[in-house]
């Protein structure tokens, strides 16, 4: 039966209905870990309700404090040695236990300051404060498949298939859209939380469907996506349905999932802004597979499954750009072209990308003028 | 199906909830530890006022020939209240009672950890000895099959479980969200929770709690996580192996210090302390479990970040040792030291006076 690892939500709400102590504030602090793309968190009890995430170092009685956990267990560091640090960065709303509790997004750190290897965010942060005279915005159209807890798509008939696709993508319908309850739910945690989610729809694959978020200017874009990714999962959770952030989770005649980013600095937004767009998708061409390297977590090799050239995808090894065109690398949208100015979409990141690395690649890119 | 089969309809529970409670019946829940030293009994008496302190309650008694303290010719076992906390089961005013077991002749029950616990406190009270303890534990469905596992079968290798998030990771937070709440509520001292290494295992922390209060937190924390698991159908083992193979077993990992240790320059006394619960290693294995240890065989293998049971050793961020001084404090040069010995069914009140029999009052074997 679908859905079945699920426990009594009555029950829950009764607990969650226990009036909470004023301070006793719960924390649930956020990670990446080894992998580059799952997420791990845990909690902890504060006493006051934070507010600044930088303000805590060390000990406890501070607002917020850098925190640690076991990195042999995340693939982030052997037992001998294993404490990582944990250093908040951005504060959320937390959407399951409300109130004044909250979500902490951290970068993971070695006991000496420095950002572990999986940590892309220390980066990108120097990058866009590097640039941020071209305030750099971005918007990510984050796509994901829903899967039972047997690893099948969500609502696929069991040892089987739905019909061909073709009426699945923005449909409606017992049908045609399976999972509907986890966007709805989604949607409004990531209202509530904080996270700047611009609008949901039902994709091509029948269980896949596509949020997005944004507009974020810089180091924003990674925080705001990875939370929203969290929440995808807690949210699912509760549903008891698993959710994959694999660019190709079917094999065959189905579509794969990508993270389509939406790009532009300021010169872009402004009138005639379109020269500074060409501009940018020229440097953009010259570096095409660097960008492939930088756009999931294993270096090309899980878009490779992906950008077949199939399916609305461009060929992983050719670059190419056009207005309205969804077989290009770069898509020049209709609305963009016919004003003389706007943002590029860049369809080459898969789903499973680590957006700090996107967009650190676009700024270094198109703004820092960096080659290679 | 998965956590159903033992629920009964919530909704008309809370209804009967509902109903407003005379405010001169409140409901206490006596609560204490039985014969097996690992497992919780309760029962419930009506009292005409709202207690503010546990000895304002009357002493109780059970018939101990059912719960292994006492023979059925001669079966009362007494139940002396000892600590009061709010019930977040039945709201108002109700009330959870903690109790310590005694023979009817006054005498101190053999399961009754809590008494000498508490007179080694009261001794070594000028050392301010603080605790947090790591409660590791497992859910398991009521076929005893952990909860969420294929039935029949075993899910993926451990990897993907250690603060997880999602469908695929994680089994019953509900129960760990639940449990939280309900604690907070009655003002237990939880600081925090994890999903852990094996899928279907978690951990909360309870502390830091001073003296004889951190065994009070931690036992009635057990109970309110037994009873919340209950709502939904799932039972909870503090089984320090409930596993065989390649899956991480459950500590209750006890984090210590004295005030000496805290303030700086304390890694001195750390370490002294450290080297005393050195030489006396065999005596607090025998203590770190309700079976003198031989629980503890089946976790302390010297695999899946356990140190061996036969060894000593410790270090800084090491999580092979027995004992691990956290990096922080490495960098601080004084905190506290976390005993990554006891065992999940552990007795709190043994850890903790064992901890400090060794280390503040310099008993040896």
């Amino acid at each position: 039966m679908l859905g079945i690892n699920v426990t009594n939500k009555t029950s829950l709400m009764r607990y969650l209905a226990l009036p909470q102590p004023e301070d006793k504030v719960q924390c649930m602090y956020i990670w990446i870990d080894g992998s580059g793309e799952n997420l791990r968190a845990k909690t902890r009890t504060v006493e006051t309700v934070p507010k600044d995430p930088k303000s805590g170092i060390g000990r406890s009685g501070l607002n917020l404090p850098i925190w640690n956990f076991d990195g042999s267990s995340t693939g982030q560091a052997e037992g001998q040695n294993s404490d990582v640090m944990l250093h908040p960065v951005a504060l959320f709303s937390d959407p399951f236990r409300g109130g004044s509790n909250k979500l902490v997004l951290c970068e993971t750190c070695g006991h000496d300051g420095e950002p572990l290897p999986s940590n892309k965010r220390r980066t990108c942060q120097q990058v866009m404060e590097q640039a941020k005279e071209f305030k750099p915005w971005f918007g990510i159209e984050q796509e994901y498949t829903m899967l039972d807890t047997d690893g099948h798509p969500f609502g696929w008939p069991k040892n089987g298939f739905p019909g061909p696709q073709g009426p699945y993508y923005t449909g409606v319908g017992a049908r045609n859209v399976y999972g509907r309850d986890v966007v709805e739910s989604h949607y409004r945690a990531c209202m509530y939380a904080g996270v700047k989610i611009a609008g949901t729809n039902a994709e091509v694959m029948p269980a896949q469907w596509e949020f997005q978020v944004g507009p974020c200017e810089g180091i924003d874009m990674g925080d705001h996506l990875w939370l929203g990714r969290f929440l995808l999962h807690r949210v699912a959770e509760d549903f008891g349905v698993a959710v994959s952030f694999d660019p190709k989770p079917m094999p065959g005649d189905w579509n794969g999932a990508g993270a389509h980013t939406n790009f532009s600095t300021l010169q872009m937004r402004q009138p005639e802004g379109m020269k500074a767009i060409i501009e940018g998708i020229e440097r953009l061409g010259k570096r095409h597979a660097a960008h492939i390297r930088a756009y999931d977590p294993h270096g090309g090799a899980d878009n490779k499954r992906r950008l077949t050239g199939l399916h609305e995808t461009s060929s992983i090894d050719d670059f190419s750009y056009g207005v309205a065109h969804r077989g290009c690398s770069i898509r020049i949208p209709r609305q963009c072209s016919d004003d003389g100015c706007g943002y590029l979409e860049d369809r080459r990141p898969a789903s499973n990308c680590d957006p700090y690395c996107v967009t650190e690649m676009l700024v270094r890119t198109v703004c820092l003028n960096e080659s290679g | 199906m998965l956590g159903i089969t033992q629920t009964t309809n919530k909704t008309t529970l809370l209804r009967y909830l509902a109903l407003p409670q005379p405010e001169d019946k409140v409901q206490c829940m006596y609560i204490w530890i039985d014969g097996t030293g690992e497992n919780l009994r309760a029962k419930t008496r009506t009292v005409d006022f709202v207690p503010k302190q546990a000895t304002e309650l009357p002493i109780w008694n059970f018939d101990g020939s059912s719960t292994g303290q006492a023979e059925g010719h001669n079966s009362d076992v007494m139940i002396h209240p000892v600590a009061l906390f709010k019930d977040p089961f039945r709201g108002n005013n109700n009330k959870l009672v903690l109790c310590e077991t005694y023979r009817h002749d006054g005498a101190v029950h053999p399961s009754n950890k809590r008494n000498s616990c508490n007179q080694v406190m009261q001794k070594a009270k000028g050392f301010e000895p603080w605790f947090g303890i790591e409660q590791e534990y497992t859910l398991l469905d009521t076929d005893l099959h952990p909860f969420g596992w294929p039935k029949n079968g075993f899910p993926g290798p451990q990897g993907p479980y250690y603060t997880g998030v999602g469908a695929n990771n994680v089994h019953g937070r509900d129960i760990v969200e639940s449990h939280y709440r309900a604690c907070l509520y009655s003002e237990i001292k939880i600081s925090g929770e994890n999903a852990e290494v094996m899928p279907a295992q978690w951990e909360f922390q309870v502390g830091p709690c001073e003296g004889i209060s951190m065994g009070d937190h931690l036992w009635v924390a057990r109970f309110l996580l037994h009873r919340v698991a209950e709502d939904f159908g799932v039972v909870v083992s503090f089984d320090p192996k409930p596993m065989p193979g390649d899956w991480n077993g459950a500590g209750a990992h006890a984090n210590y210090s004295t005030k000496e240790m805290r303030a700086p320059g304390g890694m001195k006394a750390m370490v002294e302390a450290i080297e005393r619960l050195g030489k006396r290693h065999a005596a607090h294995i025998r203590a770190y479990d309700p079976n003198g240890g031989n629980d503890n065989r089946r976790r302390l293998t010297g695999r899946h970040e356990t140190s061996s049971i036969d060894n000593f050793s410790y270090g800084v961020a090491h999580r092979g040792s027995s004992i691990r001084i956290p990096r922080q404090c490495s960098d601080d040069g004084c905190g506290y030291i976390e005993d990554r010995r006891p065992s999940s069914n552990c007795d709190p009140y043994s850890v903790t006076e064992m901890l400090v029999r060794t280390t503040c009052l310099n008993e040896t074997d």
